[in-house]
């Protein structure tokens, strides 16, 4: 699982992120952004159905940082 | 509407396009007409007993008669408070009331989760317990989590559901939620749709805000039905009614109610009109990249519509598009002090940056649409661009 570090990050740099490095992995896998950011929360899911991949869920990273996690689809 | 400064860099130097009615509607011009009489005539104490102050009295009573008209609500249910949130707050609290928990539990506000941060912050300042209702990804309340009976409503002092939602124009199932209520009283927040669209039923205290339909600012409207139990949350104060709270802005006051006199008897055709407007503003944009229009598109505030756009930081977008002479709203706070996203649309699961809300009004013509819609695609690539 390739993982993006936007814990300095707010919004939208995560979903920036996300977007420019959803390709990097390949159909089926799985990214996540590490993101201290509130909106994160919310934004992740949001740009996965406005996106077309599939929001897996969040957990926490080893310093407790939320993680998002994301199945790149198409 | 438009005025005659220029702004270096619009498509159109010379015309500004103000498309935030939802935050304040310029004044109408029978508001306009009622303050400059009133400024003259109605300057004294409405509780004195003198002949000024007897005058003042007649124009003060004159407004509420002529508000509770045009709102459906008899006149001695009507109090005027100092804003809109003055008359949330008073609402909300004055239905709490003391000592008004069941059960010999503390008091317990349940409210839907899109409330306006007053309604949010009044529970929460009164120390009651407080219970979210979700919404659907239109923002419209879930009913189905507001089930009768105990996993519900029992145990509830107040219920608080918003007539629409402020900041995506959603309307909520008001009717539906008094239906569920069970003796529980209901606070309506109208903020956001009193004027524009007739009240709802089934409440017991409900608030409303000059400044939102064309009256000045600084006048809220305090509804509280007969035979509620309603007590003053703050220090009392020794005016004519129990509601009432300092000297009133009797000018003001006449002012909205001449407004909202005018407003109602203009809203079937003013709502179809900016209906129209809306609806092809919703048209437009959806069609854009990677942007997201959000709330209800049918059962709706006839006159609001936003949007969220992906990669773009929202106060970048409200600073670009005045730059170009649009004056828009934005529910996105990625550089704001709180950092908080926006609790309607995380709520809803919006998108919560990048977003802009477009409220249209009495001035707002066809061709300020035109213009925005041109300026707007622009307005988004370059803020784009620049990531």
């Amino acid at each position: 699982m390739l993982q993006l570090d936007c814990r300095e990050m707010v919004c939208p740099a995560p979903i920036i992120e996300l977007a420019r490095h959803v390709r990097d992995v390949a159909v089926g896998d799985l990214i996540a952004v590490v993101a201290s950011d509130a909106a994160a929360r919310v934004d992740v899911p949001a740009w996965c159905r406005m996106t077309g991949h599939e929001y897996v869920g969040e957990d926490l990273a080893g310093d407790e940082v939320p993680r998002y996690v994301v199945r790149r689809v198409e | 509407m438009s005025s005659t400064t220029t702004s270096e860099g619009s498509p159109e130097p010379g015309r500004r396009v103000y498309l935030d009615s939802a935050s304040g509607e310029a004044l109408h011009p029978a508001a306009r007409r009622a303050l400059e009489a009133a400024l003259d005539t109605a300057y004294a104490d409405p509780r004195r007993l003198h002949h000024a102050g007897r005058a003042a009295r007649l124009v003060l009573d004159n407004a509420r008669a002529a508000t509770a008209e045009a709102l459906g609500v008899r006149p001695d249910e009507v109090t005027f408070a100092s804003s809109g949130t003055d008359a949330v707050q008073r609402g909300l609290l004055g239905l709490l009331g003391p000592g008004r928990g069941s059960g010999g539990e503390g008091p317990l506000v349940v409210h839907s989760a899109v409330e306006h941060s007053a309604v949010l912050h009044a529970a929460e300042w009164s120390g009651a317990t407080t219970r979210s209702v979700g919404v659907d990804p239109a923002g419209r309340l879930r009913l189905d989590d507001l089930p009768p009976g105990a996993a519900g409503l029992a145990g509830a002092t107040v219920v608080a559901c918003q007539s629409a939602n402020h900041e995506v124009g959603t309307i909520q199932p008001v009717e539906s939620v008094a239906e569920r209520l069970d003796g529980v009283p209901l606070f309506v927040d109208a903020c956001a749709s009193a004027g524009r669209l007739p009240l709802p039923q089934g409440w017991s205290a409900l608030a409303a805000s000059a400044h939102k339909w064309g009256g000045p600012a600084g006048v809220g409207v305090l509804v509280v039905r007969r035979g509620t139990r309603w007590h003053d949350p703050f220090p009392p104060d020794e005016r004519a009614g129990e509601r009432e709270s300092g000297f009133e802005n009797v000018p003001a006051v006449l002012a909205a109610a001449a407004a909202l006199q005018a407003v109602v008897a203009e809203r079937a055709a003013e709502n179809a009109r900016t209906n129209a407007l809306v609806t092809r503003i919703r048209r437009v944009v959806g069609g854009l990249p990677d942007i997201d229009v959000v709330g209800d598109p049918v059962e709706r505030l006839p006159h609001v519509v936003t949007f969220s756009c992906l990669y773009v930081d929202g106060e970048a977008l409200v600073s670009e598009l005045d730059r170009l002479g649009f004056e828009v709203a934005s529910g996105s706070a990625c550089t704001s002090s709180t950092l908080e996203p926006s609790h309607v649309l995380a709520a809803m699961g919006a998108l919560t940056h990048g977003n802009v809300r477009v409220s249209v009004g009495r001035g707002t013509t066809d061709d300020d649409v035109t213009r925005f819609l041109e300026a707007l695609p622009g307005a988004v690539e370059r803020l784009r661009a620049r990531i």
